[in-house]
């Protein structure tokens, strides 16, 4: 099965590593000819404004949208999330609203309130996250299933065949969010 | 709930990669760079071109310039500090500031010492020209390495004279047996245990950046051909004659560098570059990157 994974900017590298050691084919998406068989996108962690820029100025957005339509599966951490998301109660732009939940951005605070903890994460159990100048979910959708929260609030959740996650499983070893990913692409 | 650890630190380093982080002197400026795409400024009272041109002790910026920066922009805010100089670091830490960068581009306090980044909560980032400095800087406790170049003169040479150095370095590292690691650390300067670690990896253990005389969407690219993850750029963008255009074409460069055709295109029409200084013609006291 082959994964795209968004490489415009961001944490990328550990993006592929993490899906190769699931036996994964993980391409690295610069332009549109890079979709070309994906059975599943992933957005990186990194700077959701520098990463919507590109996209738009690498011709992106368009085959982008279009694989969703087509029904690919999306999976977006950290800036992927804040890029998936139908509103950002913090800031003018709105990106590809994929996911009917509204983000704060850098939620979490500067850099020195970055941290990582446990988080109990609905049908996986106990996972490590970091969280970086996270964002967090301040409204959920009817459609949308919330899969883990910190502090009340929602951190990770799901909707149709899109998943996001405020933290960065791909700085950790503990490979089971991506196999929940994986499983909505079989 | 952890603050602080060094996966915090270097995870936020990776979020960097693929980008370009820039100097700016005003709010202005940092709007600028965001809506160019940048994933970060460096928040400086003068660019560095500015600095060399000037003279005198450079020192960290006033907390309110910084203050203003991070106010006006959503990506992170970075500020310098002299090398050695713990007390700047902790006013940069209490404002909040995303990164320190300790810099030799301002005039070093510590004619001895480096800080001891593990006792800060904020990650930093250190410059380096070769793998001894890098080693070093990673065992105090540096999150992010950037190879140094030389500050302020839109000149490349320097920064690829680093990236160079530190690549063929790591490649004689690869294929040492332990005694010959042990002894290069002797030569390097550089502590065993970090050498093992980037003998393991092949690489270092932390994001490095490519920084110092940046000045044009090639340059970075190079900088990116020679393994750099990302680039800072100083003085090259907002003392040009079109810092918008060249800002947004150096952060395409930067992701797309091995594209020719998509790098011919945003070379196009950028208006004049920063004046260049040729490196024979500076002093060599006045040369940062000895620091």
């Amino acid at each position: 099965m082959r994964i795209g994974v968004v490489a415009v900017q961001g944490d990328v590298r550990e993006h592929l590593r993490a899906l190769g050691r699931l036996g994964i084919e993980a391409v690295p998406v610069l332009k549109p000819v890079h979709l070309e068989g994906v059975k599943g996108l992933v957005f990186p962690g990194g700077e959701s404004t520098a990463i919507w820029r590109l996209l738009k100025w690498s011709g992106l957005v368009e085959p982008i949208e279009e694989l969703h339509r087509e029904g690919i599966p999306i999976f977006g951490t950290c800036a992927g999330m804040v890029l998936l998301a139908k509103e950002i109660v913090n800031w003018p732009e709105r990106f590809f609203g994929f996911i009917d939940i509204a983000v704060e951005r850098n939620a979490s605070g500067r850099q020195v309130d970055s941290f990582e903890t446990e988080l109990e994460v609905k049908a996986i159990g106990r996972v490590p996250a970091v969280f970086i100048r996270a964002p967090y979910i301040r409204r959920v959708g009817p459609g949308v299933e919330i899969l883990a929260e910190h502090e009340g609030a929602p951190v990770m959740a799901r909707e149709g065949r899109v998943l996001v996650a405020s933290f960065h499983p791909e700085l950790t070893d503990d490979l089971r969010v991506y196999e929940l990913f994986l499983k909505m692409c079989a | 709930m952890r603050k602080g650890t060094y996966r915090v630190k270097t995870g936020f380093a990776e979020m960097f990669k693929g980008g370009v982080i820039m100097d700016v002197t005003t709010p202005e400026q940092a709007r600028i760079a965001e809506e160019a795409g940048a994933v970060a400024v460096m928040a400086l009272e003068r660019v560095p071109a500015d600095i060399r041109k000037q003279g005198g002790v450079a020192r960290m910026a006033d907390p309110k310039r910084i203050k203003e920066i991070m106010k006006a922009v959503s990506i992170p805010v970075m500020a310098k500090c002299r090398i050695g100089h713990i007390a700047e670091a902790r006013i940069l830490e209490a404002l909040g500031v995303d990164f320190i960068d300790e810099s030799e581009v301002l005039t070093p306090a510590d004619p001895f010492n480096h800080i001891d980044k593990w006792q800060f909560k904020v990650p930093f980032v250190c410059g380096c020209r070769d793998l001894g400095e890098a080693a070093r800087r990673i065992a105090e406790g540096a999150a992010m390495i950037r190879t140094k170049g030389e500050a302020g003169t839109g000149n490349v040479v320097e920064a690829v004279r680093h990236m160079r150095i530190l690549n063929d370095q790591i490649r004689r590292l690869r294929d040492m047996s332990r005694a010959e690691l042990v002894s290069y650390a002797k030569e390097l300067g550089a502590p065993v245990e970090v050498l093992e670690m980037i003998q393991e990896l092949g690489r270092l253990p932390v994001v490095n950046f490519a920084a110092g005389g940046i000045a044009t969407p090639a340059d970075a690219a190079l900088m990116r051909m020679l393994g750099a993850d990302g680039v800072f750029v100083g003085s090259g963008i907002f003392k040009s004659e079109d810092p918008e255009k060249r800002a947004r074409a150096i952060v395409l460069a930067t992701a797309h560098y091995d594209d020719p055709e998509l790098l011919a295109e945003v070379s196009e029409d950028l208006g004049e570059p920063m004046p260049g200084i040729a490196i024979e013609e500076i002093p060599q006291e006045q040369l940062m990157q000895y620091r």
